[in-house]
């Protein structure tokens, strides 16, 4: 039964489609539960010294050195349209690879390495918030929450933000 | 041992080495031509070399060879194991030379005729059907005939065994020294059939010589991946990171341990980061070496009289920038010299000489290498490029009336556009520019156009340096730090209210006076917009003055740190937007720091806007097209409008206490770095009882300095002065629109002869003092210059004619005027100066008055475009010492000659 339904959702979630399940790093923003696929994940990090960057958008919180790497810090809240962090709650960032270049992405907090079948994906809700359907693949539908999926690549493409 | 022999021993043995496996490949795919013209082009390659060293023997094997390779590959000869091995036998030869070449620095005794022979009978397609058809059985007719060849057989040759023989060290007192080769001849061609030995005896060569062994020359250099060094490159510039680290640490702990071995780890580090640039550095000499014979092939051709000037050959650039240039540069001498340059008889029309010039110049500036290749043609054609690009579609008429000349000329740049333009044969200009262009983007670099109708183009390269190491210096603004390379900076101020130096404002605008010179400043803060942190900001101001192209300025920072040696990362991609970093990096305390990046500074700050497409290009640029413009000072003094003064006149603005104004012989005067300044007001009903401070425009001249009070400071702004009314008043040149407003144009002559009677007359003009008064032909299109400069002259004792456009001066000149010197300005309507001079120069009858160039730009450029005119001299508008001066030598230089 649940063999014949598997190439529907197949078709349907085209990008999270490499099988039964799928390993994402969880992590929460102003409480929502978001997720990265955990094979773009590098490191997960504590607050770090970071370089502010002036005259850069404002979704770019600076940059840091990690291991003699010099990373983009990204506030994922700014990203997402959500109101900044404020100074004194606490913040972690997982650092993801893009094209060979290190970005670090600023979340309230990481949570753990959840594996996820396929079949609790869910394509975004046509009346999601544009800028969170523009940045994510999709939804998982866990016991209790909602998780969305983050795609990296789109997250950090700035150009498509300003033209919009 | 002779370099250039050297490097053609290591570069032919590589050569033949390469042939050998090629020759093979080609026996088994005869039809591959790409194969056989790589052989053909590396046989070829041996040839040519040879010749140009002079070294006959060899030239003599290698042209035989070629030529049979020449056959093989017209389709005239047909590829037969035979033929391949003479010519294998023949490179053979090759290599018996080339080792005693490198023993003894010369071509050993030798005659190759035999094998000569053999190749031409190979040519000529003899052998070749014959050992080809029948290879069983050794050619014996062919070997009689060439008696020293030593015949052997050896029809069942294990090839296993043989590449032992061939690879065991060869040189042993061989009783038969042509084993070896002959063995080593069936390894490579791999067809262990009959085969003539190769006459190593014969040819003259040593058999030990003739022995395949490694070139020891070859030996002493190897060639490396330029990935491989590009990987070195990086360690070491993570090493150099890493030493900072241990460097910061170590000075914040006093009599560690680790000190000594830090120290040496330091020097070491600093060597090995030395070496591996070194490696991958090649002087640009080396890209330009082709070009000079090329250029003098194409002045033959084209029947042009061509000069190839190559300036900074020695300015070293990354060997892998260099090969990726090599071509395009090639590529737009060619260009320049093709259809850049005029003919001959053209250029003798048009008042040039007839040689025509191509020049070369490259040099590092601010972290870049430019490149500049220019020539003194006809430019290019606007005309027909705007004509192009609309029959191309690429722009619309409408969009092509508004585009600058900058912009048109880009076209020569676009894909498809050259070609087009050459069948219509507009300019010819723009061959494959577009490819050049993508080639010089791809290192990251750019390339900007200047062209001249008439004069000449001048194409930029600029490459930036991605990966280097540089110095720099750490200042922080805004509790921010930042990098500056110090290469761009030329020194630092400290400004402070307890210091010599202080910035002044003008309507907000930060200046700071540094060696009676106004500075323009750039705030740090307010270009990146940073925030200010309370209780950071005392009394005390850096100032990094910095130096772009010729446009110098001061960057504004709270504190200067050290130095340090950074290693330039690239920012990353969402951030290359941000013109004011070069990029980033990590220093000695683990932080990452961004570098600034003065060009993107230079063009983001105040006037300096530039073109939208070629961002922080060389100001400039900017300078030499706002020709028309000039910086004009605002102030207001007396009621009424604001008033204006060209701001080159006034050498400093200062803040007089009017209670420490005193009078002497009834002048206000005031004490003034030790001397005693006059002061004059503009007010005529300016009263110097007042209180307080009063602004005042000091105008200087050698040791003499006057100041003109005023009311206050408005603003300095880039305008183009249109002298509309004509003044009724004295001190005024008349009224303008600046800034949106009706000014008064101050009359700043009027003013200076109040202070001084003698202000113009006593610098400069004593040579000529007890002669008759001379006459001055002033050709200048502004009513404004020509206002200022006429009583500026007749002050310094000439009688001055002026005239409004080179064609009335024509007309003096026609109707039996004549003046003892003429001052013609550069940019005129209709006829422009260097017209006029051309004009004049041409048989008028004041081809022997001196002439004298006025302009707003005097770079060493259009010093070079005036003389080369005509013009005895070249002055920069607005510098009345340098105009004064000139004309006295001018004067007495053409007293002296006549």
């Amino acid at each position: 039964m649940s063999n014949a339904k598997l190439p529907v959702k197949k078709g349907k979630s085209e990008e999270a489609s490499s099988g039964g399940s799928m390993d994402f790093v969880t992590m929460t923003i102003a409480n929502q539960l978001f997720g990265i696929p955990v094979l773009q994940v590098q490191d997960v990090l504590g607050h770090q010294r970071i370089t502010r960057i002036p005259l850069a958008p404002p979704e770019v919180a600076g940059s840091l050195n990690l291991r003699g790497r010099i990373v983009t810090a990204i506030d994922v809240r700014l990203r997402l349209g959500l109101p900044g962090r404020q100074k004194d709650k606490p913040e972690m960032s997982i650092v993801v690879d893009l094209r060979g270049e290190l970005y670090s992405l600023i979340v309230d907090s990481v949570g753990e390495v959840l594996s996820l079948s396929t079949d609790d994906f869910e394509r975004n809700p046509a009346t999601l918030d544009a800028r969170w359907r523009e940045v994510s693949t999709g939804i998982y539908r866990l016991n209790n929450q909602l998780m969305v999926v983050l795609d990296v690549s789109r997250l950090l493409n700035f150009a498509n933000l300003e033209a919009a | 041992m002779d370099d250039l022999l050297s490097e053609f021993l290591t570069e032919t043995a590589e050569n033949l080495s390469v042939l050998d496996v090629e020759l093979v490949r080609l026996e088994q795919n005869p039809n591959n031509p790409e194969l056989l013209s790589n052989i053909f082009r590396l046989v070829h390659t041996i040839k040519g070399t040879c010749g140009f060293l002079g070294l006959p023997r060899l030239e003599a094997v290698a042209h035989a060879s070629e030529n049979v390779l020449g056959k093989f590959r017209d389709g005239t000869l047909h590829i037969t194991p035979g033929a391949v091995s003479v010519i294998l036998r023949s490179l053979d030869t090759i290599k018996g030379i080339l080792a005693v070449l490198e023993a003894t620095e010369a071509e050993p005794p030798g005659d190759d005729s035999a094998l000569i022979a053999l190749l031409h009978e190979v040519e000529e397609g003899k052998e070749v059907s014959a050992s080809a058809s029948a290879p069983l059985p050794p050619k014996a007719p062919k070997a009689a005939a060439k008696a020293p060849l030593v015949m052997r057989p050896q029809p069942d040759l294990d090839i296993d065994f043989e590449p032992v023989r061939a690879a065991k060290p060869e040189p042993e007192p061989e009783p038969e020294p042509v084993k070896a080769a002959a063995t080593k001849r069936e390894v490579v061609v791999a067809e262990p059939v009959a085969h003539e030995a190769p006459p190593e005896r014969d040819s003259g060569v040593d058999p030990r010589e003739s022995a395949p062994k490694e070139s020891a020359v070859a030996a002493q250099t190897i060639r490396v991946n330029v990935d491989l060094l590009e990987n070195l490159m990086t360690m070491v510039s993570e090493l150099v990171l890493t030493r900072n680290q241990l460097l910061q640490i170590l000075r914040s702990q006093k009599d560690s341990e680790f000190a000594a071995p830090l120290q040496r780890l330091n020097h070491v580090t600093s060597e090995l980061q030395e070496g591996v640039m070194k490696t991958r550095m090649q002087p640009i000499g080396n890209a330009w070496a082709k070009l000079p014979r090329l250029v003098r092939d194409l002045a033959h051709e084209l029947g042009k009289k061509i000069d190839l000037q190559m300036l900074g050959a020695d300015t070293e650039l990354d060997r892998q920038v260099l090969e990726l240039i090599k071509d395009p540069l090639t590529h737009m001498v060619r260009n320049s010299a093709d259809h850049g340059l005029e003919i001959g008889a053209d250029r003798l029309k048009s008042g040039k000489p007839e040689t025509g010039r191509v020049t070369l110049n490259a040099y590092h500036e601010g972290g870049h290498i430019i490149i500049e290749i220019s020539d003194d043609g006809r430019g290019l054609d606007l005309e027909g490029i705007k004509r192009k690009a609309i029959s191309n579609g690429l722009a619309t008429e409408s969009e092509i009336t508004a585009m600058t000349d900058q912009q048109i000329q880009q076209f020569i740049m676009k894909p498809g556009f050259s070609t087009a333009a050459k069948i219509t044969s507009v300019s010819g200009r723009g061959v494959g520019m577009d490819v050049v262009k993508t080639n010089i983007e791809k290192i990251g670099g750019t390339i900007e156009i200047k062209s001249t109708k008439g004069r000449g183009s001048t194409f930029i390269i600029k490459i930036p340096l991605t990966l280097a190491i540089v110095s720099a210096l750490i200042v922080e603004c805004a509790g921010e730090r930042f990098a500056i390379p110090q290469i761009s900076v030329v020194e630092l101020v400290r400004a402070a209210a307890d210091s010599e130096h202080t910035i002044e404002r003008l309507k907000g605008t930060p200046v700071l006076r540094l060696r009676n010179r106004l500075l323009p400043l750039v705030s740090l803060q307010t270009l990146l917009k940073l925030e200010t942190v309370e209780g950071g900001s005392d009394d005390e101001t850096f100032i990094v003055v910095t130096q772009v192209g010729t446009y110098t300025f001061g960057i504004m920072v709270d504190r200067v740190f050290d130095t340090e040696e950074i290693v330039v990362k690239p920012v990353a991609p969402i951030l290359r937007h941000i013109e004011m970093f070069s990029g980033n990096t990590i220093l000695g305390d683990g932080s990452v720091i961004m570098i600034l990046d003065p060009n993107g500074i230079a063009s983001g700050s105040g006037n300096i806007s530039l073109g939208e497409s070629r961002g922080s290009e060389a100001t400039a640029v900017q300078t030499a097209r706002q020709d028309e413009k000039m910086a004009l000072l605002l102030f207001m003094a007396g009621g009424g409008a604001p008033k204006a003064v060209p701001l080159s006149l006034v050498a400093r603005l200062e803040d007089v206490d009017m209670s420490s104004i005193e009078l002497s012989n009834g002048h206000p005067v005031v004490q003034y770095r030790g001397k005693l300044m006059p002061l004059v007001p503009i007010d005529p009903c300016f009263s110097q009882s007042g209180e307080g401070r009063q602004p005042v425009l000091v105008f200087a001249d050698g040791d003499r300095s006057m100041g003109l009070i005023v009311d206050e400071i408005l603003d300095i702004v880039e305008e183009k002065l249109l002298v509309q009314l004509a003044a009724e008043r004295p001190g005024y040149m008349g009224s303008a629109i600046i800034a949106g407003k009706a000014t008064d144009v101050l009359d700043a002559g009027f003013y200076l002869t109040q202070a001084y009677k003698d202000w113009f007359g006593s610098s400069g003009t004593e040579a000529f003092e007890e002669d008759k008064v001379h006459r001055v032909l002033l050709v200048d299109d502004s009513p404004f210059f020509r206002n200022l400069l006429t009583p500026l002259l007749s002050v310094a004792g000439y009688s001055v004619t002026t005239v409004p456009s080179a064609i009335d001066a024509l007309g003096l000149c026609e109707a039996g005027e004549s003046f003892d010197v003429i001052v013609s300005d550069i940019e005129m309507p209709g006829m422009t100066g260097l017209e006029f001079a051309a004009a004049v120069r041409n048989g008028s009858r004041w081809q022997d008055t001196p002439l004298v160039a006025l302009s707003s730009h005097a770079s060493p450029r259009d010093l070079d475009r005036g003389r080369a005119a005509g013009f005895d001299d070249y002055v920069a508008k607005f510098d009345r010492d340098a105009l004064l001066y000139t004309l006295s030598q001018t004067l007495s230089a053409h007293k002296g000659a006549a």
